[in-house]
């Protein structure tokens, strides 16, 4: 079971330090490689807290680690950086800002890679 | 035998906190006093060890780094300069001056932040202040969009909702604070009236209030998922305030309308001064990104998106603005100046940087350092070099040098690449 949902990225303190050790360092994986989501689609989708969901735009597909979060239904949040990237296109309506936030994306389960000693995120 | 260097200033986010101590032991920082999370890394993860620079993956020498990079320039048709906004006003003003002799498009981290505010502030105007006038005086505080509880940690603390100015001496205290977003955040938590809008209706919700500033009623009792009731007491509280300030951050720009939403701000904003004073403060991101859109607009008129090619300045988001250049396959060489494109870039834009030949100078690794056809591993300004950049409200804040590793600067290089590219 697959749902279109909107996507918001943006800046964590976790993503932040992450950075500083740099992109290819655990730390940073951990930080940007989840997803918070609202308890109820999580449990409409079939999505585990702790489990993972994949999200698909027309431009790419990310599998992250799901977390249930404060959001309202039908959002989701995904701490900016390379991860959430392969999902935004640059499409910029003229103003040379891509849809970082307010992107429509296909979540669904993941089929089943474990998230695999990367640590938890925030 | 260690020294301790006081008052530095912090270069990761728009604060600029220059109350960090700094404590030295020869050329490596051991300790960071005063500075937040976000900001210790700059200090403590900072590798000072010397090293060359790299062409092709190859160490060479400084001369034959500068020659190989000019030659690229030499060649290329449409080059791009990129970045900016993590490097020194000293500096950025030398990239434009290598944009101009070159005929190079330059653009800054602004783009796929702030650009949208740029265009907001030309078309309507900036009603602003600084951040010593809101610790003074603001007793009423709106953050819209934003997050500085993780993006600008101190900024409550320093300038804004917990700081103990001239007539807010119980800090706290002494200031209402509004929140408006699409989602709980540690910020709305700390907030004494938290709006939660629908997503993409800001540009909606923010008509209403001028609606009601005017003495308009609007139809039906939500608008944009928030009570008409509640933005009539915000709207009250803003007219009857002796001081109202607007903080505002991507939630703004990122999201359908963009530069429409931050218009509609910032007018806004202009429109209650008939009754009270109120100002707004761009929430800017990276350290001295507000520099890049300074330097680049005394320099050339422009804030971001300038085109040099045909021999004077020309604007326009949307097509110099780096995302598009990638995206179409428009430039034909990069020269990215501490930032990090390759990892911050939608996939598809950041996939023409490892096309096209690039010049990279940054003081630390990063993905599109990893694919630099020559990289020029430079001084960080605030650690290992001094400079000059912009606070978030445009004031201006020295750089120290805290520690002495030789390193050349961003701005000593791209000195070397206008006067090499001249031969």
């Amino acid at each position: 079971m697959s749902e279109r949902l909107t996507l918001i990225s943006g800046r964590t303190r976790k993503q932040a330090t992450g950075m500083h050790k740099g992109k290819d360092s655990p730390e940073y994986h951990a930080a940007t490689e989840i997803v918070e989501m609202n308890a109820d689609d999580m449990a409409r989708l079939g999505i585990a807290d702790g489990g993972r969901a994949t999200l698909r735009t027309e431009v790419g597909e990310i599998a992250l680690t799901a977390h249930e979060g404060a959001l309202p239904a039908g959002l989701v949040f995904v701490p900016m950086g390379t991860t959430v990237n392969g999902l935004v296109g640059t499409e910029t309506f003229g103003t040379g800002m891509p849809s970082f936030k307010g992107l429509s994306v296909e979540v669904e389960p993941a089929g089943g890679e474990p998230a695999g000693g990367e640590g938890e995120g925030s | 035998m260690s020294t301790v260097v006081e008052h530095v200033a912090c270069s990761f986010c728009g604060c600029l906190c220059d109350d960090i101590a700094v404590e030295v032991e020869g050329a490596h920082i051991v300790k960071v006093k005063r500075a937040c999370s976000n900001g210790q890394g700059i200090f403590m993860d900072y590798d000072p060890r010397p090293r060359r620079p790299l062409v092709g993956g190859e160490e060479v020498e400084w001369d034959a780094a500068v020659a190989a990079a000019a030659a690229i320039l030499r060649a290329a048709d449409s080059p791009l300069i990129y970045g900016l906004s993590s490097s020194a006003s000293e500096a950025q003003r030398k990239a434009v001056e290598l944009a101009d002799r070159i005929g190079a498009i330059v653009d800054s981290t602004s783009s796929v932040c702030h650009g949208p505010t740029g265009l907001a502030m030309q078309a309507v105007g900036e009603p602003t202040c600084t951040l010593g006038e809101v610790r003074d005086r603001a007793d009423l505080l709106v953050f819209w969009g934003c997050n500085p509880d993780q993006s600008h940690l101190r900024h409550f603390a320093r300038y804004s909702l917990n700081a103990k100015g001239a007539q807010t001496p119980k800090g706290r205290a002494d200031r209402t604070m509004y929140a408006v977003d699409v989602r709980e955040t540690g910020t709305t938590k700390k907030a004494d009236h938290f709006l939660q809008i629908d997503p993409g209706c800001d540009y909606e919700v923010l008509s209403t209030l001028r609606l009601l500033v005017q003495g308009g009623e609007p139809e039906g009792e939500t608008v944009g998922g928030v009570a008409v009731a509640d933005l009539k007491e915000l709207v009250e509280r803003l007219k009857s305030c002796r001081y109202g300030l607007f903080f505002m951050g991507m939630g703004l720009t990122m999201t359908a309308a963009r530069q429409l939403n931050v218009a509609e701000l910032f007018t806004l904003v202009a429109e209650l001064n008939e009754y009270a004073k109120c100002s707004v403060i761009p929430m800017r991101g990276h350290g001295n990104v507000t520099g890049a859109d300074q330097v680049l607009t005394w320099t050339s008129g422009y804030p971001f998106a300038v085109s040099y090619a045909r021999g004077y300045p020309q604007f326009s988001p949307g097509e110099f603005t780096a995302v598009d250049m990638l995206a179409r396959r428009a430039a034909d060489a990069a020269v990215i100046i501490a930032s990090d494109p390759g990892a911050h870039f939608p996939r598809p834009a950041a996939a023409h940087l490892e096309r096209i030949p690039t010049i990279v100078l940054d003081h630390g690794p990063s993905v599109t350092a990893s694919h630099a056809t020559v990289l020029f591993p430079t001084a960080a300004y605030g650690v290992d070099a001094a400079g000059t950049a912009y606070r978030m409200d445009n004031v201006p804040i020295p750089l120290s040098q805290v520690i002495e590793t030789g390193r050349p600067t961003d701005e000593d290089i791209l000195g070397r690449l206008i006067e090499a590219v001249r031969t």
